[in-house]
């Protein structure tokens, strides 16, 4: 006798239900209850977050969601960014946008963060997707103007063109003259990544003018301080702005336009920007800071009297980003004007010099943490810290879910108690039981390892610099840390036995880094001989692996779940340890 | 596997000549391991088998501080002493106490990975350290050079002193390393004509066209599948050879373009001249190299009649 679902809505009904269900993860869920639920659920999933692109194919992709209409998809790992990823190892997103060319005409959005985009995938995209949208490309490289000109001249629709700090090769600044003069729907352009010759003024002007839904532009660079009234006054609804260069000759004229120009913006919640920063100017816009969220100061070069002046009159803070030239004294101010404060990053002025340049310490941070009562997130360089600090810290700011501390000299003890720094990073992970990401630095044992595996449940992402003494520590931090999806090591060393001795863990994970390590390439070919789900690559510019001994160990190793199986486009210096006997990547 | 892998250095020539990190992780993993009252081996399961089941048993090791320990200044009493006496405030005292407390551990510790590589490579650099976007990297240069350029002035003189002042300080941290372990890496992208992927190479790890030019030829000219059967380096013996790049005597020549838009062949001005002046280097055929033909047979010609 077959048994009736008690609950049999018609497949409409459900697929209502589901249109309320946004988050992946609740998507997922959703699509694991039965197989009807699967099958409802994947023909109207309509987003898809792809966290690793060489996790799944786009042809896996396709098949199981057929109806996709947004994209987002990463590519190189995170230390990419620090140049510890050597150029051409991959992460192209042609074959992604040729797949979904044929199977998604009506694609509407395509996010990126660290790829590979050539111009000939940008004009794919132009041409293949009559809906285009929203073209978002982070920390993206190997494109030109040309190909963005041809998402200007074709995409009709386009809403939001952001090219945060990728990488773009300057041909000519009249690509935006491609936006025909019929295009009106601009919503959002972050163009402050292009150089000097990238951008022709008076194209922008014009597309500023015409485009009334215009909420976020970020300019670059070259567009100078003198030009800024004319965009504003041009786009008074602006909720997120990022000027250009901010200095020019001391000018009343200017001045007052300026000021005036900003004046008029009543919806403006967002500024970034500030090269080169006159702070004579500044108090152009402190008519807005009352109702400024989120501040964007890291490349300005002005002092602490400047910015404690500034931050002063921003009460609305949530976010805030800055150079250590703010010093001690200037976070104190911050700690007392800014309790909406929810974010914070202070990035180094003189990252390199021998000595510190400015009165910035962990006293600071402290006073933030203090005085701040919903700091969620913070990012600090600095150049000292003592586990009494870092303890503050946890007992003052329990909700703190990122947290990343860059002390700059590698392996810097606490500098009163010249201890390792494990008690200060165990209270962290001890009170902030949300911590979702953490990044460590300074002088650490195996002890603050055990830490971490003990405390941080809910821990997503690690970075490791410089620390731990054995494998006892990565072994820690496999085998405790329940939630962990990212693990990034660099310059430890930790060796084959706690990797081996936890390989099932890997497959909970999105990725892991190891780069300076002691991982011997036998390890390496074991763990891809015997996890034909885990994909491990080894990077070694010193030629194939098995030219030098099996326990001599690997420069960098890169070692992710997979269901699409070995990728086939790597370059000469990376070797995919699979289930064949031969570790060698035939060419 | 066994624990406390220890891989001894310059066995001959079948061992690694290139890689200075395995240098270091050699001797950190006999200081490290074998020191110490490390974990036995029965403390970890080895077997994959087992940790795939999931039923692994893993014993965490008494706390008692048995394992190993790193050294710290602590080790080295005299310096120690000598800080100890500054009063542990926030203040650039302070400070200073400290970062030459860990210069001494940086000199002290020389077996630290880091350190290690930053000596036997002769240069002071250790890669992606402090952790800074390149994007933020090259903004805080250009910022210098911004200023310089368009002869900025400011009628407020206090501020425009404080401000260059500042601004010097910041682009000199980012554009060159004094005295300090941590330089600036700089990083220009290389083509080759005919392969589609390029790559980048950083010109501050260089000190000479030549060095640079031998980076490049392992980089692009050196044929990777390696039919050597024996497996040994084929490097050791081209050490001795000069760059083929650079005399002319291959069919690619090495230019780059410069700030200016122009393409030149490399060698021509001294390093630090190109150094400062070159956005990108292409390795190019010779037979394309027509604009800059006259230069390359000057070169043939130098050589030429060079002294054996």
């Amino acid at each position: 006798m077959q048994k009736k679902m008690a609950y049999s809505f018609p497949d409409e009904v459900l697929e209502h239900v589901f249109s309320f269900i946004q988050s992946d993860k609740d998507r997922n869920a959703v699509s694991m209850v039965c197989k009807s639920w699967y099958e409802i659920e994947r023909w109207c999933r309509r987003k898809i977050f792809i966290g690793n692109c060489y996790a799944v194919s786009p042809r896996i992709m396709i098949r199981r969601f057929p109806e996709i209409r947004s994209v987002e998809l990463k590519g190189k790992p995170h230390f990419a960014d620090f140049n510890l990823v050597p150029e051409g190892w991959g992460g192209y997103i042609l074959p992604w946008i040729v797949e979904m060319a044929g199977a998604y005409p009506w694609l509407e959005e395509i996010r990126l963060k660290r790829m590979v985009v050539t111009d000939e995938s940008l004009e794919l995209i132009a041409k293949s997707f009559k809906n285009f949208k929203v073209l978002v490309l982070s920390f993206c490289e190997g494109f030109s103007t040309d190909g963005l000109a041809a998402i200007a001249a074709s995409c009709k629709n386009l809403k939001e063109l952001d090219l945060r700090e990728s990488e773009v090769d300057d041909l000519s600044g009249h690509w935006l003259s491609h936006f025909p003069e019929t295009y009106t729907s601009l919503v959002s352009l972050n163009i402050s990544c292009l150089g000097s010759d990238e951008v022709s003024f008076s194209a922008l002007e014009r597309l500023v003018g015409r485009c009334p839904n215009l909420r976020t532009l970020q300019l670059n660079r070259a567009v100078p301080l003198d030009k800024i009234a004319t965009i504003l006054r041009r786009a008074p609804q602006l909720v997120e702005f990022g000027t250009g260069t901010y200095a020019a000759e001391l000018r009343p004229d200017v001045f007052s336009n300026l000021a005036g120009a900003f004046s008029s913006c009543k919806e403006l919640r967002s500024l970034s920007g500030f090269w080169d920063v006159v702070p004579a100017y500044l108090p152009a816009i402190y008519s807005v800071c009352s109702r400024i969220s989120s501040l964007n100061l890291s490349y300005a070069t002005i002092q602490s009297h400047d910015l404690i002046k500034l931050v002063c009159h921003c009460p609305s803070l949530q976010r805030l980003l800055v150079l250590d030239y703010i010093e001690d004294s200037g976070l104190e101010a911050l700690a007392s004007s800014c309790k909406d404060l929810q974010e914070l990053r202070v990035f180094p002025s003189d990252p390199f010099g021998a000595e510190p340049n400015v009165s910035l310490t962990e006293q600071g941070l402290v006073a933030v943490s203090l005085g701040c009562p919903k700091l969620q997130s913070v990012l600090y360089f600095c150049h000292q810290m003592t586990n009494s600090a870092l303890v503050n810290i946890a007992q003052n700011r329990p909700n703190l879910t990122r947290f990343r501390l860059c002390i700059i000299a590698p392996r810097k003890p606490d500098y009163v108690t010249l201890e390792p720094l494990d008690v200060g990073f165990g209270a962290i992970v001890q009170h902030c039981k949300d911590l979702r990401r953490l990044s460590l630095s300074g002088l650490l044992t195996d002890r603050v390892f055990e830490y971490i595996g003990t405390y941080a449940k809910k821990l997503e992402m690690l970075s490791v610099a410089f620390a731990g003494d054995s494998d006892l520590g990565l072994h820690h931090v496999l085998s405790g840390c329940e939630s962990l999806r990212k693990l990034e090591i660099r310059d430890c060393s930790f060796g084959d036995k706690a990797l081996l001795a936890n390989a099932a863990k890997l497959e909970t994970m999105r990725s892991l880094w190891m780069s300076s390590c002691s991982v011997s390439f036998g390890a390496c070919k074991l763990l891809g001989q015997k996890m034909p789900r885990l994909n491990v690559e080894v990077i070694d510019e010193r030629g194939p692996p098995d030219s030098r001994p099996e326990s001599c160990p690997v420069e960098k190793l890169y070692i992710y779940r997979s269901v699409a199986g070995p990728r086939f486009d790597m370059p000469p210096f990376v070797w995919t340890m699979d289930d064949e006997d031969s570790a060698l990547r035939l060419s | 596997m066994q624990g406390g892998v220890v891989i001894r250095v310059g066995s001959g020539g079948g061992s690694e000549s290139g890689s200075m990190s395995t240098v270091s992780r050699e001797d950190n993993m006999v200081v490290s391991s074998e020191d110490s009252s490390y974990p036995d081996e029965s403390e970890l399961e080895l077997g994959l088998g087992l940790s795939l089941g999931g039923g692994f048993k893993i014993q965490q090791v008494s706390r008692g501080g048995q394992y190993a320990r790193i050294l710290t200044a602590k080790d080295f009493p005299s310096v120690v002493s000598a800080d100890a006496s500054s009063s542990p405030s926030p203040s650039s005292s302070s400070s200073s106490s400290s970062s030459s407390l860990s210069r001494a551990n940086v000199t002290a510790g020389t077996k630290r990975s880091a350190d290690s590589v930053a000596a036997a490579n002769g240069s002071s650099q250790v890669v992606g350290w402090p952790p800074i976007r390149a994007y933020r990297m090259n903004s805080m240069v250009n910022q210098a050079k911004a200023v310089a350029t368009e002869g900025f002035k400011s009628t407020m003189e206090n501020h425009k002193n404080e401000t260059s002042m500042l601004e010097k300080r910041t682009i000199g941290s980012y554009q060159n390393s004094g005295n300090s372990k941590l330089r600036k890496s700089l990083f220009v992208k290389v083509n080759m004509d005919g392969i589609p992927i390029g790559r980048k190479v950083d010109l501050n790890a260089h000190e000479s066209y030549e060095k640079l030019a031998k980076t490049l030829e392992d980089m692009f000219l050196k044929n990777t599948t390696s039919v050597n059967p024996v497996g040994s380096r084929v490097r050791e013996h081209e050490v001795a050879r000069p760059s083929k790049l650079l005399d002319g005597s291959s069919d690619f020549v090495l230019t780059y373009e410069d700030k200016e838009g122009d393409w030149m062949l490399v060698g021509d001005v001294p390093w630090e001249m190109f150094v400062s002046s070159v956005k990108r280097l292409r390795i190019m055929r010779t037979s394309e190299a027509t604009g800059l033909a006259p230069r390359l047979q000057e070169r043939n010609q130098r050589q030429r009649s060079k002294p054996i």
